[in-house]
């Protein structure tokens, strides 16, 4: 693996919450930094801008440490080669379009001619030709959020943050935007760090993404394996799974006291075993036949969920399960009924906790 | 007929209700009649009595113009001193943390509930001739101020200061400083963030608090002919003119006060669209 432009250890104490996050982002390479609210995912972007000061561990970019406190080196925000899209943007409402981007390269030593020349440019690149004297409240969310991508691109930062670069558009927007912003990161030569909560965002727009719960790295990769190995309950959730932990012993985990469930792949000792909400079915009564898996089960909740309902069930594991509008009518589906579920050990996914 | 008159008994219930549900109580609205009438009688008794058929010839008389023009003038230059060392106080107190800042605030304010004469005297004893720094400014420089121009300003400035810093105190807190962190990840040092963005940023609130400053400078009276005298031409602002003339020629006195006051109107219409309602 190549030296990563960003090698950073960021820690942080506030008070009773402590981040430790260790970051490696090479050139070119766009990280999602992904987690519940709190999980202190803007607390690590800040400190990488030198918003805010690290407690321990170092930032360094490019060979040069920006912030390291045992041994005293901090190169102040204005000095970092950072750029930062802010979730709300924080355009310059008293300046256009064209003045908000220009502002960077005119800090950074441009004259004024080039600088607007660069600015001109860069709205042109983010589709905002002609654009240029509009205010900021004069744009829609969407423009404001390429002006603001235009203005952090515009210093040519070694490495570019994104909080939350979506969040604050509607729906459709979101979508048209998410797809820009991909060509955009992809385009980008230096290291690229995206701060989101939106997993599809995430998925969408890095190559690679840390998970953060609590201030800690809980699970790290790219898509597809954080998809097919959650190794946390948010990360399942996010991705839409079922997960337990347990101990297994070949075709079978102990995910309960008096539950196994047996398993398509085999592992022993600490083992995740996960499965899709679809893949579980719903029985009245205690099933017979081919699904080796069943438990006993009260309905504690049905919501609507796309085409389906989702059906929360209480028991010895707490599963969400998908069933056909048909099939809970049939079943009469109420929160406090006793049913049965069951999953078939095809349909489950077991790996090891370690490793 | 009688149908149609019954028919409707819902339309004037209707009516009847919002109107009895903004119908003020007499104990308020006769006390808030009666300080609108406080506020605005005088006002109207000035303009009663004013000779307004001698009053473009009053005008022109080179006592009221040379006070008038005194006025206008020392008023601008202390709200530019007050701008000059009033802002950056301002930004100190609102967005940097230091031991003492509440006091610091406090004395800020204290000139505002100070009465005016004893600002005058405690100006006398700082920069008067044998004060604490007017000794000093004298032997050295050759600087006089008291019963000066400089020293009206000085006076003007010392009680019109607090409304400034207030205001743009205010503006400063209630304006997002992560604008300023945005500025810095471009690139800008403190001071290029305080003129590019903070400033436009409060510009409102510092425009309001510049009108209200003015404004208490221009109506300044007892810091004035207690550390600056009542010179004509010299320290003889247009409130110390109105004041002198009332011992003399009542009609003068209400000549120079009705321009005092068509000033001051003007000037807070011209400027209250525009900025004091902005938020």
């Amino acid at each position: 693996m190549t030296a990563a432009l960003l090698d950073a250890r960021l820690v942080v104490d506030r008070g009773a919450f402590r981040l430790d996050v260790p970051l490696r982002v090479a050139a070119g390479e766009v990280v999602a930094l992904l987690g519940p609210n709190g999980a202190g995912k803007t607390t690590a972007l800040r400190a990488l801008a030198g918003l805010q000061p690290l407690t321990d561990g170092h930032v360094t970019l490019a060979g040069t440490d920006l912030d390291r406190p045992a041994r005293g080196s901090w190169v102040p925000t204005e000095r970092r080669p950072v750029g930062v899209v802010f979730q709300d943007y924080l355009l310059f409402p008293h300046l256009t379009a064209l003045e908000n981007v220009a502002f960077g390269p005119r800090r950074r030593g441009a004259d004024r001619r080039a600088a607007r020349d660069t600015a001109r440019e860069w709205l042109r690149r983010v589709g905002l030709a002609g654009h240029e004297h509009r205010r900021p409240r004069q744009l829609s969310g969407g423009q404001a959020q390429r002006v603001a991508l235009a203005r952090a691109l515009a210093v040519a930062p070694s490495l570019l943050l994104l909080d939350e670069p979506l969040a604050a558009l509607d729906a459709r927007t979101r979508l048209e935007t998410r797809a820009e912003l991909h060509r955009h990161l992809a385009a980008h030569a230096g290291a690229t760090l995206l701060v989101t909560h939106d997993p599809l965002d995430a998925l969408a727009l890095a190559d690679r993404l840390v998970i953060v719960e609590g201030g800690r790295v809980v699970q790290e990769g790219d898509a597809e394996s954080v998809t097919a190995r959650p190794r946390t309950d948010y990360v399942a959730r996010l991705v839409g799974l079922n997960l337990y932990r347990g101990r297994a012993d070949g075709d079978r985990v102990r995910v309960a006291d008096g539950l196994h469930l047996t398993v398509a792949d085999r592992v022993t000792g600490e083992a995740y075993v996960a499965f899709r909400p679809a893949a579980v079915v719903v029985h009245p009564a205690r099933p017979d036949g081919s699904a080796r898996n069943a438990w006993p089960a009260t309905v504690s909740g049905v919501q609507r969920h796309g085409d389906y309902l989702r059906v929360r069930l209480d028991g010895p594991i707490a599963v969400a399960a998908d069933v056909t509008p048909a099939a809970a009518a049939q079943l009469h589906l109420t929160p406090g009924q006793e049913v049965w579920a069951a999953v078939k050990a095809a349909e489950t996914h077991a790996y090891p906790a370690t490793g | 007929m009688t149908a149609t008159r019954d028919a409707p008994p819902a339309a004037p219930a209707v009516r009847r209700t919002p109107s009895r549900r903004t119908r003020i109580p007499l104990p308020l609205l006769l006390p808030a009649a009666l300080g609108l009438l406080f506020l605005v009688l005088p006002l109207g008794g000035l303009l009663v009595r004013t000779p307004w058929s001698t009053l473009p010839q009053r005008l022109t008389e080179p006592g009221a113009l040379t006070a008038l023009r005194l006025s206008l003038q020392t008023a601008t230059l202390a709200t530019g001193l007050c701008l000059l060392l009033g802002v950056p106080l301002a930004w100190l107190l609102a967005r940097v943390e230091f031991p003492g800042r509440r006091i610091v605030r406090a004395l800020v304010t204290v000139p505002l509930v100070l009465p005016p004469v004893v600002g005058g005297v405690a100006l006398l004893l700082v920069f008067g001739r044998r004060g604490l720094l007017g000794g000093w400014l004298d032997a050295t420089f050759g600087i006089t101020l008291p019963f000066t121009t400089a020293g009206v300003v000085l006076a003007e400035a010392f009680v019109a200061m607090p409304f400034l810093v207030i205001a743009v105190e205010g503006a400063l807190r209630a304006a997002d400083p992560r604008y300023e962190e945005a500025a810095a990840t471009l690139g800008a040092g403190r001071w290029t963030t305080f003129t590019r963005v903070t400033l436009p940023l409060v510009a409102p609130g510092l425009a309001a608090g510049a009108v209200l400053c003015w404004a208490r400078a221009l109506g300044e009276f007892g810091a004035t002919i207690t550390f600056a005298g009542n010179y004509p031409g010299r320290t003889q602002t247009m409130p110390l003119a109105v004041y002198l003339a009332l011992e003399t020629d009542l009609e003068a006195a209400i000549v120079l006060s009705v321009v005092l006051l068509a000033v001051s109107v003007t000037i807070l219409a011209a400027l209250r669209d525009r900025w004091i309602s902005a938020p």
